[in-house]
């Protein structure tokens, strides 16, 4: 069991039969996500290895993980806003547990992706891991 | 003769895969172009029936294998309208045509302060080679623009010519807005004054047809793996003047004659610049792949490609959320585009590859134009002599999906 927010979307998900609609749907959870404040776009928080520009600003707060993040891309910002619900609450700790290549493949995306977008999608996870493993 | 698309398909097998359920309809031809039949076939038997290394070797296989290697040094001089077939060196491609001359001809001669006039259009091969005279020894880069259509005024270049100019490396096609330069002209002037031209035929030897003797270029570089030949294959055509000025870029095997513990001798241009076993196998095919071009005419390839740009130009120019880059007159049939509001170049290819459709998303190697341009990617489908305009029809119903999904 994920996040509640992550089970939510993988229970949306298997409405969707078609790649198109599992694409405007992601798209859309992109464009929802509340903006990255402009000021936080800054190299420190730029991810490199992304064929577009990603910025993830995390924080942690009583010992739970949270991130903000932004693309230029509109299927990597709806990335984004995945990633968010699979990780945002979860305890920092327990954040290197996650197994998200596992999750995501219940999305049946990773296959949709091109390698230069699913590498992207490895370099946002690991910096997520990399914050967390620095907290913890 | 009447130019039948279908029947050219037929000699391509991969344009008959599908790809993500849906037929290929490949419009990446700038990047690099799909290969015929008997390009793969020159391929198979050379190296099942008559492989060996080159110039060695007095066995049978050898000379078998020297005579095809060498009868291409013919092919691409006849391809280019070189009447000297020792004016080509035979090379992996541009990069490494263009690399040679900046190591080869012009290191030797630039001092700091002298300048070498380019483009903004310019391919990254065709720019890094000059940044490291930059670097290296003060060589001042002078770049010349576009106009707001992607068209290069040819007198624009010309002025750019000073009295500390020494070169001009220059495209006669760009691979992002297809703008054909009048390279001849700025060759006529620039010889005029003195000044050496390298033009970069990459993208133009694909889609025209080319002539060095008539254009009188310096330097000539050409790629194999876009003239539907194997990659790893190319050749550079370099005027006699010029070869003989030119020190060699790499040593070892087939460039030297003798070599002692105190003196090397060097073979004759051109294969004092062909250095080490050179890419037998790839030159082979390149041959049969110029062949195969020269047999369908270049100026029927060009017609046929000039058919299809007219049709794309306008069902592109019908979609007036999407941003054409480059609208010069009489341009390639390579279209450069982004699509009005936030949808990035990757988005928008993410979406055409589903339906099949391949195209190139990013920069193109040419940093100085996206600045230009002042976009930080673009897509760009690229066609070829296979290509229908069937396909451009998928290509914009893609598309409209893309802009349906981003919008």
């Amino acid at each position: 069991m994920a996040t509640q927010a992550f089970e939510d979307i993988v229970e949306d998900f298997e409405f969707l039969d078609d790649w198109e609609d599992r694409y405007r749907y992601v798209i859309e959870k992109g464009k929802e996500m509340e903006p990255l404040d402009p000021a936080l776009r800054v190299p420190a928080t730029k991810v490199e290895g992304c064929a577009s520009q990603v910025w993830l600003h995390p924080t942690i707060e009583a010992g739970t993980f949270r991130f903000d993040g932004a693309s230029d891309a509109m299927i990597v910002s709806g990335l984004i806003a995945v990633l968010r619900a699979l990780y945002n609450g979860v305890p920092v700790d327990e954040v290197p547990k996650v197994d998200a290549p596992a999750e995501l493949s219940r999305l049946d995306l990773h296959e949709h992706l091109s390698a230069q977008r699913s590498n992207g999608l490895s370099a946002m996870v690991e910096r997520i891991r990399s914050v967390a493993a620095q907290a913890a | 003769m009447s130019y039948d698309v279908e029947k050219i398909r037929g000699d391509f097998p991969i344009l008959s895969r599908e790809v993500n359920g849906k037929p290929l309809v490949y419009l990446d031809n700038g990047a690099s172009a799909q290969k015929p039949q008997a390009v793969i076939d020159a391929v198979t038997r050379a190296y099942s029936y008559e492989y060996s290394n080159v110039h060695r070797g007095l066995h049978h296989l050898s000379n078998l294998a020297t005579e095809k290697y060498e009868g291409v040094r013919g092919t691409i001089a006849r391809f280019l309208g070189a009447a000297d077939p020792d004016e080509i060196v035979m090379n992996s491609g541009t990069t490494e045509g263009i690399n040679m001359v900046a190591y080869g001809w012009a290191m030797p001669r630039l001092e700091a302060g002298d300048e070498i006039v380019l483009s903004v259009m310019e391919h990254h091969a065709n720019i890094v080679p000059w940044h490291f005279l930059r670097e290296r020894q003060g060589v001042v880069l002078k770049w010349v623009d576009v106009d707001a259509d992607g068209a290069l005024d040819p007198q624009a270049v010309i002025d750019a010519i000073g009295l500390r100019t020494k070169m001009i490396a220059i495209t006669q096609l760009s691979n992002v807005l297809g703008t054909v330069v009048d390279v001849k002209t700025i060759t006529d002037a620039a010889r005029a004054r003195g000044v050496a031209v390298l033009v970069d035929g990459s993208q133009a030897a694909v889609h025209m047809p080319v002539n060095v003797d008539e254009i009188g270029a310096d330097f000539y570089v050409i790629t194999g793996h876009k003239l539907y030949g194997p990659s790893g294959s190319g050749a550079i055509h370099v005027r006699k003047e010029r070869l003989a000025e030119m020190r060699p870029f790499m040593g070892g095997g087939d460039m030297i004659r003798e070599v002692s513990k105190d003196e090397v001798i060097y073979n004759d241009p051109p294969m004092k610049f062909e250095a080490g076993t050179p890419g037998i196998v790839q030159q082979i095919g390149l041959g049969v792949a110029l062949e195969y071009m020269m047999d369908l005419g270049m100026n029927n390839i060009a017609r046929h490609e000039a058919a299809i740009s007219t049709y794309a130009q306008q069902r592109l120019t019908g979609l007036n959320w999407l941003n054409l880059q480059g609208q010069a007159p009489g341009k390639a049939a390579i279209f450069s585009f982004t699509i009005q509001g936030a949808a990035h170049a990757h988005d928008i290819s993410t979406i055409l590859d589903k339906k099949g459709v391949a195209v190139r998303a990013g920069h193109h190697c040419a940093g100085p134009l996206m600045d230009h341009l002042g976009v930080a990617a673009t897509c760009r489908a690229s066609f070829g002599l296979y290509n229908t305009e069937a396909e451009v029809d998928v290509l914009i119903d893609a598309l409209e999906l893309a802009h349906d999904l981003f919008a």
